[in-house]
């Protein structure tokens, strides 16, 4: 009475050699592939986000004739490169006797979708915010995208107050987003109804930017205006 | 060691085919993630339309091309290299073209790795099929995909925006259905498109059915 072994298939052997050949193969062509192309854009792609600062700035300083970007760190000044961290560029317009008009700068805060990021003006002369442009943002379209039109909302812009502390260390005011209607200070923006989160992303974004840098502008102003010459 | 099957004849259907009888959009009802997402204008739609045309064409001639050495053992991960170098490429190039459509797209770009229009393609037909049948049949797919989110990204700016190509064409007075450009007025242009081309099919099915009769009725 022997039992019948139960009949195995034959195990067919991994082509092991010609896997790691044709993986190796379309590596090599996907690795040309890739690094072609992005040689190949690098300087478009350059470009167009050079042409794209230099719109958003224009928009934010329109009476500059010139500009220029620094890097505006804890101890100093120094002209922006391409690696240069961008929370800390800022770009200084000059009019065409070499004084600065204007200063702008970066920002970016959660909104409901995404990132909202913004670029700002700071004028010296009234140490306030005088313009803000959102440059790039997701929210949904016919609520939080009403920022981008409404006047009322710009107006909040217009000399938005930004003075430094005494200390030259932070803003004296932190500037804040408030309820539609409830706006008291100079350095409080109302918020538009129905698109809080938004108006509240810019607010944050504007403030922690501020914070960081307009100290360091007022701090630096004489060697900002003296590298546009 | 590959999946060589049985080559078919090049034909006007080879085309014809992913443009009409089996459009990506609206009859196998593929690739739905972009075609809801980013048809809400008709700059987008065609732009990313055009992205995955060109991921296809060139991702699916290498598959074809390497059909005869790529064992099955490994295939999906050679694919999915192939594919998503190929959407690189495109990321850069569209950053290079415009970056207002860049960031239009947004993560929808990098997300046609996983599209399953390229990738059912690439196992479907180009691993079994010439380069040039393959061509020919990618070129038809992508044109009907683009077609497709064109179809959607028309109609939802003209009535989420009032605009095409974001030229005003509507007048003043028109107050946008702001609906159509979120993901809601996504679904409801594409149902309506599905609704039409639908009943476009039955009524040409009816015809057909009609004649049939008529003819079996002559006799």
């Amino acid at each position: 009475m022997s039992a019948e072994a139960p009949v195995q298939a034959p195990v067919q052997a991994v082509p092991f050699l010609p896997m790691i050949r044709t993986l190796g193969l379309v590596s090599l062509i996907c690795g040309f592939a890739v690094t072609f192309a992005y040689q190949w854009t690098k300087p478009y792609v350059e470009e167009n986000q050079r042409i794209t600062t230099e719109r958003a700035v224009r928009a934010v300083l329109p009476g500059a004739v010139t500009q220029r970007a620094f890097v505006l760190g804890k101890d100093g000044i120094s002209p922006a490169a391409a690696d240069s961290p961008a929370e800390d560029v800022v770009y200084v317009g000059f009019d065409a006797a070499g004084k600065i008009v204007g200063i702008a700068a970066r920002g970016a805060s959660r909104g409901y979708a995404d990132l909202v990021h913004i670029m700002f003006s700071y004028d010296p002369a009234c140490e306030c915010i005088n313009a803000l442009k959102v440059t790039k943002m997701n929210e949904t379209p016919g609520l939080g995208d009403t920022v981008l039109k409404d006047p009322d909302f710009k107006r909040n812009f217009e000399a938005l107050d930004a003075r430094v502390n005494a200390e030259g260390t932070a803003l004296a005011n932190r500037i804040v987003t408030v309820k539609h209607g409830t706006k008291r200070e100079a350095w409080q923006i109302d918020a538009i109804s129905g698109s809080t989160v938004t108006s509240k992303a810019i607010g944050r974004g504007l403030d922690q930017s501020a914070q960081r840098l307009v100290p360091r502008m007022q701090r630096h102003l004489a060697e900002l205006e003296r590298g546009g010459r | 060691m590959s999946l060589v099957n049985k080559e078919e004849p090049l034909t006007l259907d080879t085309f014809v085919r992913g443009v009409w009888r089996e459009n990506p959009v609206f009859v196998t009802l593929l690739g739905m993630c972009p075609t809801l997402a980013v048809t809400n204008s008709a700059t987008n739609a065609i732009s990313m339309g055009l992205a995955t045309t060109f991921v296809l064409i060139c991702s699916n001639v290498l598959v074809s091309m390497l059909r005869k050495v790529i064992p099955k053992e490994v295939r999906i991960a050679a694919y999915i290299v192939l594919i998503a170098s190929f959407v690189t490429v495109v990321d850069y190039a569209i950053q290079a073209i415009s970056l207002e459509v860049y960031e239009a797209l947004g993560a929808f770009i990098q997300l046609i790795v996983v599209n399953c229009i390229i990738l059912g393609r690439a196992e479907a037909y180009a691993s079994r099929q010439t380069v040039v049948n393959t061509a020919v049949n990618s070129i038809g797919t992508g044109i009907g995909f683009t077609l497709a989110l064109l179809c959607l990204g028309v109609v939802r700016e003209v009535l989420g925006a009032g605009t095409l190509f974001s030229v005003r064409i509507l007048p003043d007075q028109f107050q946008p259905w702001v609906l159509m450009l979120l993901p809601a007025g996504g679904f409801f242009v594409l149902a309506g498109w599905l609704l039409l081309i639908d009943f476009m099919n039955v009524r040409k099915e009816r015809r057909a059915l009609e004649q049939q009769g008529a003819t079996v009725h002559g006799q």
